[in-house]
């Protein structure tokens, strides 16, 4: 068996050890050279670490303002409906500052894919707590922890899966377990927006070892045993599908 | 041609819609909601696209992925919407991309109220985001102008790759008057190399970001870009100006009550003129030229602390006296105007 | 001669570690050479590998490439 990483990814340069950007950013290259999409795919990129990605990949890409990656790749797909658009931006700026423009997507079942690539902190600007940080973990805002009376913890699904939206779904890029079911996952929601069924989110539980302040191998394991408890695996809403 | 009646906000609209605007994403917002009220159903018409926004901060921002991917895109806002677009403005501006964006002034500062005002000058014509950069704008005095400047502020956008601000205000918004509506125009969304548009196999992929991260000579680049709309892109309207002892410079609903003003003040033997920019930023300092005989100039404004003025000091260049003639939220009256002029006048002794 | 299955970018190599925790056959070790960005790449042992895929589908850096 043959397997080469798609040309559509060049580089995965100035991410971390054990980042999950790159473990994402080749996962959407292999699908879109998959099917056969990659010199009609237009990514819309947030800023920080996301946006590494515009040197990185060959789509031409947007890099947006700050969470307002979700309503941009929605006026590129309105201006050009038959390219297939993502967005791709980190929990902070889907959940935090974006977090209106994220569910008003879902609302209007706007049709493109959404990667979230949550690592439970803000990364770029040396890992701040977000709304994702678990309860009493350790961040650069929460010097003695994530303080639960005060702040949630946001499982994004509950909110969204009552919606009209075609696709919803959440994996963790860990292991050629979780790496596998990631790619079906994102190959569903390109496949959702060919159709033209809606808004297609997928949400990537990434390993951050730096701001985990952990080595990667610990970092993968606190994804897949602590941040599952509070963000549970599959698929929420698979229209057309089995949900 | 024959003429319409139309009111002020729906002659924005369509003008952008015969300049070939196809997208519009925007927020509800007094005195400016006409805009989209008229779009929700004109777009559909010319097989655009009309989306009500959550926020202006989601209108701005989906218009920057419309306009990157080679659209004529178009918001518009008012007062507290129009700062929430500030920072997209920013990042149209860094990032080298045409679109036009619409404030129909309201008057006051927070909340302020709905009624016309021209408080947002200094906002307009200093960059009212962050950063080093400010925007060419347009700035319209009737209902025609509405209309013609819209084509305009396309044309200029797509010519520097800019943002472009088209400030009208809510008096000129809520007027009917006869208008002259041009042809429609269709525009090519591939009409642009850079826009996104999908990355054939071995060509170089585009990237819509901060041009400054890709350009080393970027500081010359700015430079040059700010300096050719300044040289080029001043525009105005002279009115008596030869012989004009005092210049009342004014945009918008105050020019044309200004205008009636210079009227009733040379009926009175009073000799003024009237200058009018129909550009806020290039500021008009040339036509300043033509106030050779002037001793003195009045702004005319509808807010409290005369922000014009120093535009106005600059293009002098500080050698004759800038007086302030403002009114809050209620327009200004013309008999006023010209009894004010007057006294100025009057006071320097003839 | 072990067949080479596995050919390996050791310049893109992060010493992440992930390969040589998840191989199933222990085949990739670190090497214990730096590469330019000063990062202790992996390597494979072919007498181990059988070319399964699974180092080229946990990399985040594309490292690998499996030819057979």
């Amino acid at each position: 068996m043959k397997l080469k990483a798609p040309e559509t990814i060049f580089s995965t340069e100035n991410f971390c050890p054990g980042c999950g950007h790159g473990l994402a950013s080749r996962l959407i290259g292999e699908v879109t050279e998959e099917m056969g999409i990659s010199e009609k795919t237009i990514a819309v990129v947030d800023v920080a670490c996301c946006s590494f990605h515009i040197d990185y990949w060959n789509y031409d890409t947007i890099m947006a303002a700050h969470g307002r990656d979700i309503p941009t790749a929605v006026g590129v797909k309105h201006v050009r409906p038959e390219n297939p658009v993502f967005a791709y931006l980190g929990d902070g700026a889907a959940y935090s500052i974006g977090i209106a423009e994220t569910i008003h997507a879902a609302l209007r079942n706007d049709n493109i894919c959404v990667f979230v690539i949550n690592n439970s902190v803000f990364g770029m600007t040396g890992g701040q707590m977000a709304p994702t940080t678990l309860p009493n973990q350790k961040t650069a805002t929460s010097p003695k922890g994530k303080d639960p009376a005060k702040y949630g913890t946001l499982n994004i699904m509950p909110m969204l899966e009552n919606l009209d939206v075609a696709y919803l779904a959440r994996g963790e890029l860990v292991g050629a377990k979780g790496m596998n079911q990631c790619k079906t996952m994102i190959r569903k929601a390109f496949e959702k927006q060919a159709a033209g069924m809606g808004f297609s989110m997928v949400e990537l539980l990434s390993p951050c070892p730096t701001n985990l302040y952990m080595t990667p191998l610990k970092a993968r394991e606190h994804v897949d045993q602590e941040m599952t408890k509070f963000f549970p695996l599959g698929e929420f809403v698979d229209k057309g599908g089995n949900k | 041609m024959s003429k319409e009646l139309r009111k002020g906000n729906e002659a924005l609209a369509e003008g952008a819609i015969r300049a070939g605007c196809r997208f519009y994403s925007g927020y509800p917002i007094t005195p400016q909601t006409e805009v989209l009220e008229y779009l929700s159903w004109r777009m559909e018409q010319v097989g655009g696209t009309f989306v009500q926004t959550e926020s202006e901060l989601a209108g701005i921002n989906m218009l920057l992925g419309a306009a990157a991917a080679g659209a004529r895109a178009l918001t518009s806002s008012s007062g507290p919407g129009f700062s929430l677009n500030q920072e997209g403005i920013s990042y149209f501006a860094a990032d080298d991309i045409p679109a036009v964006i619409i404030d129909v002034m309201r008057i006051g500062t927070g909340l302020g109220d709905i009624a016309q005002g021209q408080g947002d000058y200094w906002q307009l014509t200093r960059g009212g985001g962050h950063g080093d950069y400010r925007t060419i704008i347009l700035a319209p005095d009737s209902v025609q102008e509405n209309f013609d400047m819209m084509a305009e502020a396309f044309d200029l956008a797509e010519k520097y790759r800019h943002p472009v601000l088209v400030a009208s205000d809510a008096a000129i918004g809520q007027m009917v008057e006869a208008v002259e509506l041009g042809e429609m125009h269709e525009h090519d969304i591939n009409a642009f190399d850079w826009s996104v548009k999908g990355c054939k196999k071995g060509a170089a992929p585009r990237k819509i970001q901060n041009i400054s991260y890709t350009r080393p000579d970027y500081e010359k680049f700015l430079t040059d870009k700010y300096a050719l709309m300044e040289q080029d892109e001043q525009r105005w309207e002279s009115y008596m100006l030869e012989d004009a002892e005092l210049v009342i410079v004014a945009y918008g609903i105050s020019a044309r009550i200004s205008r009636e003003a210079v009227d009733i003040a040379r009926e009175n033997g009073v000799k003024l003129g009237l200058l009018r920019p129909r550009t806020l930023w290039p500021f008009p300092v040339k036509a300043f030229a033509e106030c050779a005989a002037a001793k003195a100039f009045m702004t005319v404004e509808i807010n409290i602390l005369g922000q014009m003025r120093d535009d106005v000091r600059l293009a002098v260049g500080c050698d004759r006296p800038v007086e302030f003639f403002g009114t809050y939220f209620e327009l200004p009256e013309p008999e006023d105007i010209a009894a004010r002029a007057g006294a100025i006048l009057g006071k320097e002794g003839k | 001669m072990a067949e080479n299955k596995v050919l390996i970018n050791k310049e893109r190599c992060k010493s992440c570690g992930y390969c040589v925790a998840d191989c199933p056959r222990k085949a990739l070790s670190f090497s214990g050479s730096l590469n330019e960005k000063g990062y202790n790449y992996v390597q494979v042992d072919d007498a181990l590998c059988v070319g399964c895929g699974t180092c080229y589908r946990v990399c985040p850096d594309c490292v690998f490439e499996i030819v057979e």
